[in-house]
């Protein structure tokens, strides 16, 4: 079923994952993504991987919900090695037809399905940890500077925020209309791609009604409450930052250090 | 004669081993005969809904067996896409499926997807705008520009094109206005008249099903409570009430009288039957009862 997707999935907790504030998260996964990029070699991955594990364990996300997260991305992952292993010019140790597998070949696909898997893991942990509205919050707090070159970042989150709300209300308005267009005797299994994409439209239609009907209720009921921008708007929860969040900021700057020292020696 | 229906021990269990496991339906038996108008209550969550999604094969039985005139619906693939057109649903706020350009061809998408011709469907189609009481000019128009009755008349419309043997709907009346809810109920039942189809509506109504229904099914839990004639069962009303539903208001009137030391009998539900029992009383003294 479709609603078993976890995708942008929220976890609430109360470990010291889910305490931090979103704005560190956020930046925390910047430099985590930045150093997952400048890792040259083994070492580095592994420095980089016994950070995300030690994030993992401590937010108490259980294993088997992360790898579902992964699954619906193994394609990529697997094309991705596939190049790769294929595509690297090196020294070859394996001659298949036209196929040629170097070790340099072998060595990049390695590091490439870990780079990816790191890199789809490492975000899942932002927002298996951080609430949507915590996450936008954040964001909006972040971006705030570029307020001054008149760039709508108040509107902007909130158009995040409505987005992440109303995923699992699409979803289940999507099983709803399929239900009803089964019960015409809807066909969504059978027959080559052009009639399966064609078979789609019965769906695809009245989602699309119900999803513009929705924007424009929201629209009226936000208007209802005087609703107007984010021009002297206050918070109700204010952002603050805590005495973790300075320890998170070291560990962060601790592994981005790390990660470009290692770099130097072609680790 | 073999029912229309019958429902052999269904359970049914949502998301099983995972934390969401949720048991909708347990060991749920029921008959459902050619020409019969059911009517289905119950609270919200008490398993309608999934109930009524298993009749077309629509959710797979975790256990139990739903015979379509005496045959397994699951027997084989074949059938089973067989049984959506001859049990018709129509579900709750219908006018949602509507994506057509217009009215007529949203309507033939089900005579369509059976595979019949054009004529025949041109036909049906004619025929089921006559029972939900749609204009020929209607159907040329885009279902987007219709009223919200006609909406949910033409979505109705769009089941009855099959010409289905069992026609199933979930509160088909929900957000209408009277005139809007009484003129649908008449065309279902001229419906169920012509082609002597059963009838199974959900409705929150009480006083709606108590009128239309020959019989009713009250679901509580999971599993049906309660099955019989509107009369048998509104006189349960104690046992209703805990339930969480209520009985017709006339019903109401006649239990409070009951409770005043008047001897009436109180399982009537429209104002004629309150009055055939109430009057004897009102003439007579105490002595009828």
């Amino acid at each position: 079923m479709l609603k078993d997707v976890t995708l942008g999935q929220f976890f609430p907790g109360n470990t010291p994952i889910h305490r931090l504030d979103p704005r560190t998260k956020l930046l925390f996964v910047v430099a985590y993504i930045t150093a997952l990029f400048l890792a040259k070699w083994f070492v580095s991955y592994g420095v980089v991987l016994a950070f995300l594990l030690t994030v993992i364990a401590l937010s108490r996300i259980s294993p088997k919900v992360i790898a579902r997260s992964v699954k619906p991305l193994l394609f990529i992952i697997l094309l991705t090695a596939f190049l790769n292993l294929f595509y690297t010019p090196g020294e070859p140790i394996l001659q298949v037809w036209i196929f040629r597998v170097s070790k340099e070949g072998i060595v990049s696909a390695v590091l490439m399905m870990l780079r990816i898997t790191m890199l789809v893991v490492g975000t899942f942990m932002l927002t298996y940890t951080t609430s949507p509205i915590a996450l936008t919050d954040g964001l909006e707090s972040l971006l705030s500077p570029l307020k001054r070159l008149h760039f709508p970042v108040h509107e902007l989150s909130m158009m995040m925020c409505i987005a992440l709300r109303f995923i699992p209300t699409l979803i289940e308005e999507t099983d709803k209309i399929m239900a009803a267009q089964k019960a015409r005797g809807a066909d969504f299994e059978s027959g080559n791609l052009i009639r399966r994409a064609k078979a789609l439209i019965p769906i695809l239609v009245p989602l699309f009604i119900t999803a513009f009907r929705r924007a424009d209720e929201l629209a009226t009921a936000m208007e209802a409450r005087c609703y107007h921008g984010g021009d002297g708007r206050t918070k109700m929860n204010v952002l603050r930052f805590h005495r973790c969040d300075g320890a998170a900021a070291v560990v962060g700057m601790a592994l981005l250090t790390a990660v470009i020292v290692l770099r130097r020696f072609g680790l | 004669m073999t029912p229309i229906i019958e429902i052999q021990n269904l359970t049914h269990v949502y998301s099983p081993q995972t934390p969401f496991e949720h048991t909708a339906l347990s060991d749920v038996s029921l008959t459902i005969d050619r020409g019969e108008f059911v009517g289905l209550i119950g609270h919200t969550g008490s398993g309608k809904s999934t109930l009524i999604q298993h009749m077309n094969g629509l959710l797979r039985p975790t256990s139990g067996h739903i015979l379509f005139d005496g045959r397994d619906i699951w027997e084989d693939a074949a059938f089973t896409r067989q049984i959506r057109f001859r049990v018709g649903l129509v579900f709750q706020y219908p006018e949602a499926q509507l994506f057509e350009e217009t009215v007529f061809r949203d309507i033939a998408f089900g005579p369509r997807n059976m595979g019949l011709s054009e004529d025949e469907i041109r036909t049906r189609v004619l025929r089921a705008a006559g029972f939900t009481g749609l204009d020929e000019a209607v159907l040329e128009k885009s279902p987007f520009e219709l009223s919200g009755g006609q909406k949910r008349r033409a979505a109705i419309a769009g089941v009855i094109a099959m010409e289905p043997d069992v026609l199933i709907l979930d509160e088909p009346t929900a957000g209408l206005d009277p005139s809007g809810r009484a003129s649908i109920l008449e065309n279902i039942r001229s419906y169920q008249a012509a082609q002597h189809a059963a009838v199974i509506m959900v409705s929150h109504s009480m006083e709606e099903i108590a009128t239309l229904a020959d019989r009713l099914v009250v679901m509580n839990h999971g599993s049906v409570a309660m099955s019989g004639t509107p009369h048998a069962v509104f006189s349960r009303a104690q046992e209703l009430a805990e339930m969480g539903l209520e009985v017709p208001c006339m019903t109401q009137v006649l239990l409070e009288l009951r409770h005043l030391g008047v001897r009436v009998d109180p399982s009537a539900y429209t104002i004629e039957q309150a009055a055939e029992r109430l009057l004897p009383l009102l003439k007579g003294g105490a002595a009828h009862a």
